[in-house]
């Protein structure tokens, strides 16, 4: 059975990281499960943890009054979900439920947090990583709001 | 008697009757006609059309049908203007008026041996249709197909049927909770595909802004431009490079394109007022 130090190094997003650091993330996580349709989180709620999603996939939801949610993104195997852990307040800004059955490695926010203040190599290791998956969130979502498909095309 | 496409049999400026037979709503503004014209038009998929409503105009659109099958014309169209409308409104039993087929096709004979990636944004599935079904139907031919599919939301989404029968990766720009898939850019799925990218040929249609950044995507991967081929689109009119209403940089799409490289067409994208 692989560690949890394994799975995260296995993690595209966190590649490349030092054994050191490795252990010293992977100390904060944990393995949780959950069931088709079980939420994750909801918007509002303390957000103290992010997901490396192993198996399955989870969708990111904006409840719209009146309407039904809207699904903004879905994140499937390797993929990072959650940053409110880092920025105050830590809430959820959004909710997120499994699309199926979906395994995912846990961590701690307020672990990963002391860890990063105590040791700032790890900081600033772990926050290049987050940056450059909010970076593609980011170019993700301008190109999604440019409606590309709702144009003017002639075909 | 060998078939006569009806570019023959009128010249490529005359257009030849072709009667809709059957027709199918796709999507709230897009809609699929079969069509019979005095005899079967051969064509290579990319290839496309001017395809005409008496009085209402002619439009270049890509054909969507089997190119095994020349005997009936299939066209996927989106009513955006008073032609598109007028084409899409039509009844079967109503004549439109054909001609070509035209352009460049994409290199399907060329990259026999190499893996295939398709990247399509919306309508943009229509003129790679053809090419799909082709390499289907040579499979053995091919490395690894891999089919690439964005669309705006779930109801937009073209070919619903057969994108399980092409292991079609399909992803949304966003959803209700009804949708079990993806949601997200296209970009991501290009970014998870599995091809051999020192090899891989790629195909992509769809808006011009979603083929930029799917290329882009392509390349990062280790793609490399001159296998990255992209289908264009410009307001064309003749069909055959004589009036230059689609000049692009020293080409003419009608004549040269739609399908290009991407080496081919980089440095004139560039340019903002082309």
């Amino acid at each position: 059975m692989q560690s949890i130090a394994d799975l995260t190094a296995a993690t595209p997003a966190l590649a490349a990281l030092a054994p050191r650091h490795l252990e010293l993330i992977a100390g904060c996580g944990q393995m949780a499960h959950f069931r088709a349709d079980e939420p994750l989180f909801r918007v509002g709620e303390p957000a103290g943890r992010f997901y490396v999603i192993r198996r399955g996939s989870v969708a990111l939801e904006l409840a719209v009054p009146q309407h039904e949610p809207v699904t903004i993104e879905t994140l499937h195997d390797g993929e990072l979900l959650g940053w409110s852990w880092l920025f105050e307040p830590h809430r959820w800004m959004f909710d997120a439920h499994a699309l199926e059955d979906t395994s995912a490695i846990e961590f701690d926010g307020a672990c990963l947090r002391g860890k990063c203040e105590s040791d700032h190599e790890l900081g600033y290791q772990l926050m290049r990583r987050f940056a450059a998956v909010l970076t593609a969130r980011l170019q993700a979502t301008r190109l999604q709001l440019l409606d590309v498909y709702g144009g003017h095309r002639v075909r | 008697m060998a078939a006569i496409a009806s570019a023959e049999l009128y010249g490529p400026m005359v257009p030849a009757p072709f009667r809709v037979v059957a027709r199918r709503q796709d999507t709230a503004d897009t809609w699929t006609l079969l069509l019979e014209g005095p005899a079967p038009l051969p064509f290579r998929p990319g290839q496309f059309t001017m395809l005409g409503a008496a009085g209402c105009g002619e439009v270049p659109i890509s054909i969507s049908g089997d190119p095994d099958d020349p005997s009936r014309l299939v066209h996927t169209v989106r009513a955006v203007g008073a032609a598109t409308a007028a084409i899409c409104a039509a009844e079967p039993g109503r004549a439109l008026g054909v001609r070509g087929p035209f352009g460049r096709p994409w290199p399907i004979e060329e990259i026999e041996g190499a893996d295939v990636v398709i990247a399509a944004g919306g309508i943009g599935l229509a003129p790679l249709r053809p090419a799909i079904v082709r390499l289907l139907a040579c499979r053995e031919r091919y490395g690894r197909i891999v089919v690439l599919y964005g669309g705006r939301d779930p109801a937009q989404l073209l070919y619903p049927g057969e994108l399980p029968q092409w292991g079609a990766e399909v992803t949304v720009d966003t959803a209700g909770r009804g949708w079990r898939g993806r949601v997200g850019v296209v970009t991501k799925l290009i970014d998870r595909a599995t091809f051999d990218p020192a090899s891989a040929v790629v195909l992509t249609c769809g808006p011009e802004v979603m083929m930029r950044f799917a290329v882009e995507a392509l390349l990062r991967r280790g793609v490399t431009a001159d296998r990255a081929y992209v289908s264009m689109e410009r307001n064309m009119q003749c069909g055959i490079g004589h009036c230059g209403h689609c000049q692009l940089g020293p080409t003419l799409v009608c004549r040269d394109g739609p399908v290009y490289t991407w080496e081919e067409l980089e440095p004139w994208l560039a340019i903002r007022e082309l």
